[in-house]
């Protein structure tokens, strides 16, 4: 996505030229979405964070000083809507989360790089990780898809870096549950 | 140790960011289940980052709600301004005229109801 085109996109649109800004949206907004709808888990709430996103990058493009890559600024900024976002719907409805992961229906016997390499792990892995609740699929999301640093991640989800270092290790050790089940490893313990 | 108190630990290692305390670590390096969960731990992290190139395409209506909600709203210029004051001005003027026309009617028929009355 990052190209010198895209810079000259950017400082265009940082100058106010609106159709830069809208060729800037063309080229990042499935991006944009795909980030959203992992994070939210549904459609709906994807396409409100993504409008919420722009109308916070248009408004704050001019401090975009490219110290980071516009991507990484972008998703930056896409998390935290997300993440404000579910504070409002957390605040408004009283619909529970899903706490209890979907079963994900993994044969143990295939070696579960191989089924990455096939694509068959893909869609599991993406089911699953959907499965998480919220909070911990925001930083597994954030951290191991789109490799954000902790103190990012910490500080777009507003809470602690140990927080968000802790909720990170629950999702892993939940999804490596859900797809490596008990009976593919060693049974074996030390003395 | 037991590999349960470790476990949420190796979770943490498999990136290789962070490290494990001196006796963890030991402890991993003499038990196959830790070692195969750590190997687990290790494939799951590159199927999650083999998932950036993944895209989840949206509706054709998404760019054009976008870039709707983007639309600066319209220019308020002085000459509309000066043409609101106008049409306000003259709404007032007209509900005055209307409030004294009234007047004239109401005195009028009480003038000459006392002409009645009094003839």
């Amino acid at each position: 996505m990052e190209s010198a085109e895209v810079d000259e996109f950017i400082e265009s649109a940082k100058a106010g030229d609106h159709t830069a800004f809208a060729e800037l949206v063309r080229r990042t907004y499935a991006d944009t979405y795909t980030l959203a709808f992992r994070l939210l888990g549904n459609e709906e709430d994807a396409r409100d964070v993504v409008q919420e996103t722009y109308i916070r990058v248009h408004k704050g493009l001019k401090k975009f000083r490219g110290d980071s890559r516009f991507s990484t600024w972008l998703h930056r900024i896409t998390a935290n809507c997300a993440n404000t976002y579910l504070g409002k719907r957390g605040r408004h409805t009283h619909e529970p989360l899903p706490d209890d992961p979907v079963i994900v229906d993994l044969r143990s016997s295939v070696d579960p790089q191989a089924r990455v390499d096939r694509g068959d792990l893909r869609s599991e892995l993406t089911e699953a990780v959907r499965a998480l609740p919220p909070k911990l699929r925001a930083v597994l999301v954030l951290r191991d898809v789109y490799e954000l640093s902790h103190g990012d991640i910490a500080e777009q989800l507003e809470i602690s870096e140990s927080a968000a270092k802790v909720r990170l290790h629950r999702a892993r050790k939940r999804l490596r549950e859900q797809l490596f089940p008990r009976g593919d490893e060693g049974e074996q313990r030390a003395v | 140790m037991q590999c349960e108190t470790i476990s949420l630990e190796l979770a943490g290692v498999a990136d290789g960011l962070e490290t494990l305390a001196p006796a963890a670590e030991q402890h991993v390096q003499r038990c196959l289940r830790c070692q195969a969960e750590l190997a687990q731990y290790r494939k799951l992290l590159r199927a999650l980052v083999s998932l950036r190139d993944q895209q989840i395409i949206p509706d054709d209506y998404l760019l054009g709600e976008i870039l709707e909600a983007l639309r600066p709203p319209a220019p308020v210029h002085r000459l509309h301004r000066r043409h609101r004051r106008v049409a306000y001005l003259g709404g007032i003027a007209a509900a005055t005229a209307a409030g004294a026309a009234g007047a004239i009617v109401i005195a009028t028929r009480l003038v000459h109801q006392r002409e009645q009355l009094a003839g």
